[in-house]
């Protein structure tokens, strides 16, 4: 019990933005400890793909009025229930009945699971919750994860958000859950940059707009009367940096999502585009034409004078550090088409690591540092991923184009953009490591250019 | 008829501006005089009004170059676009001009914007070459994001792998 209390507690403090001082009562699990044993890496997929997962809509101690969605906290429990069950339903791995499928459950049941009746459904694992709501307006959900087979409690934890939060409270019991049962980190609690798109092709209206990783609340940031193109979120979500044609030609500007101001990158008169963050969120790196020529610069985040990296008579462009920040990958016709280099981070020890056939462009390193995402441009434009070193490319995704690869935060998923032929007409998509799981994401309008950020703290 | 009896009247009042703005101590003319001006269209020449983006446009072989795929040379046919571009900029010294620099679709973001970069100023230095002063001219890449043919071909992506030169004022 008190072991129990103290994972909750280490859970709270990994939650800052939310209020850690505060004591989450989580009804007491009639299940025996989770078993140390069952801590380690499910590293093969298909033993857990499959896995039946039911997701009961999360009850409420008393049903009271709430600003989150829904009114009700009783309302909200099944709203909460949706996005854990769809989150987990829409990477492709698990096969979630979720609240609208599945009877409700009381709330005492939370703490104490009814596995009979779960065993009689085949339901594999069990994911219960509830939702409180507390005097200060804000909500406490808990999330648990149950193995029906075993009888067990294997993970839980508490949230205290916000009411207009509620949905990261439901994106952490996700990302539980998927962590516990998958051994990678989590990804749910993220958000994404990208361009939405309208328009006709020669005169596309390009916005730049933010949303959650499930496509929830999407806002747009500027209003398209300047072309937007290419945002990259800072590690710590507080900036943008993205190209604007805002006077006329293309700058770099960075911009700041809690003040809604922006800044240019740097004051050169020269067109800057191809922003990137550093992992640590202190420099930016971007590509600067100079007479026509192309070459990659570093400069602080916070302005000051720019460092050339590159300096090859070919367009050298793009880039992006591997996680440590000691290398980066970036491209360069210097050799003819578009390839990869690999570099070290002030420059030197530049090297081509692409020799797979066709062009490669728009290198991503993953944040977890093994692989490299790119498009591979051989007839098709299709998303593509070698180790850091060239070695075991291999296709994700094979359509007329697809382009500029961005990694979820735990380098399970590769999201890009699709291009139609002819029309022009524009979407996002992700699809997983293995290829084999490909979905479009919903956005209000076309999107283009999608960027994801980490794991909220 | 009455269009170009408007620009005819423009051009002659675009004309006159001129020669007070160069001569100001001159006497402003004489009451009539201008409407005289402006009623004899039939007596002038109608067409662009000389230094405008029209009058280029009517004086040049062509306001745009064309690109192979991922190439950036000025070929034959290009040389002769910006010899008569070069003439026309020669003739108006006070006109400077925006050399806008485009890639097809069959690229990526970034590297197009690098690519209509390069073919601008390839355009640019040949401009150059023939004795305009490069403070005259400013690139500007547009990439992929503007492409005047919508097709999704070979034909399409040849006509939008251009550089165009646009008279700025």
């Amino acid at each position: 019990m008190t072991l129990r209390f103290l994972v909750l507690a280490a859970g709270m403090a990994s939650i800052p933005a939310l209020v850690a001082a505060q004591q989450v009562a989580v009804p007491t699990s009639e299940a025996q400890p989770a078993d140390e044993g069952l801590t380690g890496s499910v590293s093969d997929e298909n033993e857990w793909q499959d896995l039946g997962i039911a997701i009961p809509a999360f009850p409420t101690n008393q049903s009271v009025a709430t600003e989150a969605t829904g009114g009700t906290t009783e309302a909200l429990g099944k709203n909460v229930a949706r996005v854990v069950f769809n989150d987990l339903k829409n990477n492709g791995l698990f096969k979630p009945l979720g609240p609208d499928q599945l009877p409700a459950v009381a709330f005492p049941q939370v703490a104490a699971p009814a596995f009979d009746t779960w065993r009689g459904r085949s339901a594999e694992m069990l994911v219960q919750g509830f939702v409180k709501a507390n005097p200060d307006g804000r909500l406490t959900v808990g999330c648990y994860l149950y193995d029906v087979a075993l009888g067990s409690e294997l993970a839980r934890q508490g949230y205290v958000v916000k009411a207009d939060e509620w949905r990261r409270a439901a994106h952490k019991c996700a990302d539980m859950v998927y962590s516990r049962l998958s051994g990678e980190s989590p990804f749910f609690d993220s958000k994404i940059a990208y361009i939405a798109e309208t328009g006709p092709k020669d005169r596309r209206r390009k916005q730049l707009a933010i949303m959650d990783s499930d496509g929830a609340n999407h806002r747009f940031i500027t209003n398209g009367q300047a072309t937007a193109l290419t945002p990259r979120y800072s590690p710590d979500y507080s900036r943008i940096v993205y190209l604007s044609y805002l006077n006329g030609a293309p700058r770099i500007y960075v911009y700041n999502v809690g003040t809604g101001q922006q800044t240019l990158v740097t004051s050169s008169t020269n067109p800057t585009f191809a922003p990137r963050w550093s992992p640590d969120g202190r420099y930016i790196l971007y590509s600067m034409a100079v007479s026509g020529n192309t070459d990659i610069y570093r400069v602080p985040a916070t302005g000051g004078a720019s460092t050339r990296l590159t300096d090859s008579p070919g367009i050298d462009v793009g880039g992006s550090y591997s996680p440590d920040g000691s290398k980066i990958v970036f491209e360069s016709d210097r050799s003819g088409g578009q390839q990869l280099y690999v570099m070290d981070a002030d420059g030197s020890n530049q090297k081509r690591i692409s020799f797979f056939g066709g062009r490669a462009a728009t290198p991503e390193w993953s944040p977890r540092g093994d692989q490299i995402a790119f498009t591979h441009m051989a007839g098709n434009f299709k998303i593509a991923v070698t180790d850091p070193y060239g070695k075991g490319m291999r296709s994700l995704t094979d359509s007329w184009q697809d382009e500029a690869p961005t990694w979820s935060p735990n380098g399970r998923i590769v999201q890009f953009f699709r291009t139609e032929r002819g029309s022009g007409k524009t979407g996002i998509w992700q699809v997983d490591l293995t290829g084999r799981n490909e979905r479009k994401l919903n956005t209000p309008v076309d999107g283009s250019d999608p960027a994801w950020g980490p794991v909220l703290p | 008829m009455n269009r170009s009896l408007l620009i005819a009247g423009i051009a002659a009042t675009t004309l006159v501006l001129g020669a007070c703005a160069s001569k100001p101590k001159e006497l402003p003319p004489e009451p009539g005089t201008a409407a005289t001006q402006t009623t004899q269209p039939p007596m002038q020449p109608t067409g662009p009004v000389p230094g405008s983006q029209a009058d280029f446009l009517a004086s040049v072989m062509s306001d745009t170059v064309l690109f192979d795929l991922d190439r950036y040379n000025i070929d034959a046919s290009d040389q002769g676009i910006l010899q008569s571009q070069a003439v026309w900029l020669g003739r108006y010294p006070n006109k400077t001009v925006t050399i806008e620099g485009h890639a097809d679709e069959r690229g990526t973001r970034d590297y197009n914007l690098a690519l209509g970069e390069r073919r601008a100023n390839s355009a640019k230095n040949y401009l150059v070459s023939l004795g305009i002063d490069p403070s005259r001219i400013t690139v500007l890449s547009y990439g992929k994001e503007r492409p005047i043919a919508l097709g999704s071909d070979e034909e399409s992506w040849a006509r939008n792998r251009r550089a165009v030169t646009v008279t700025v004022n």
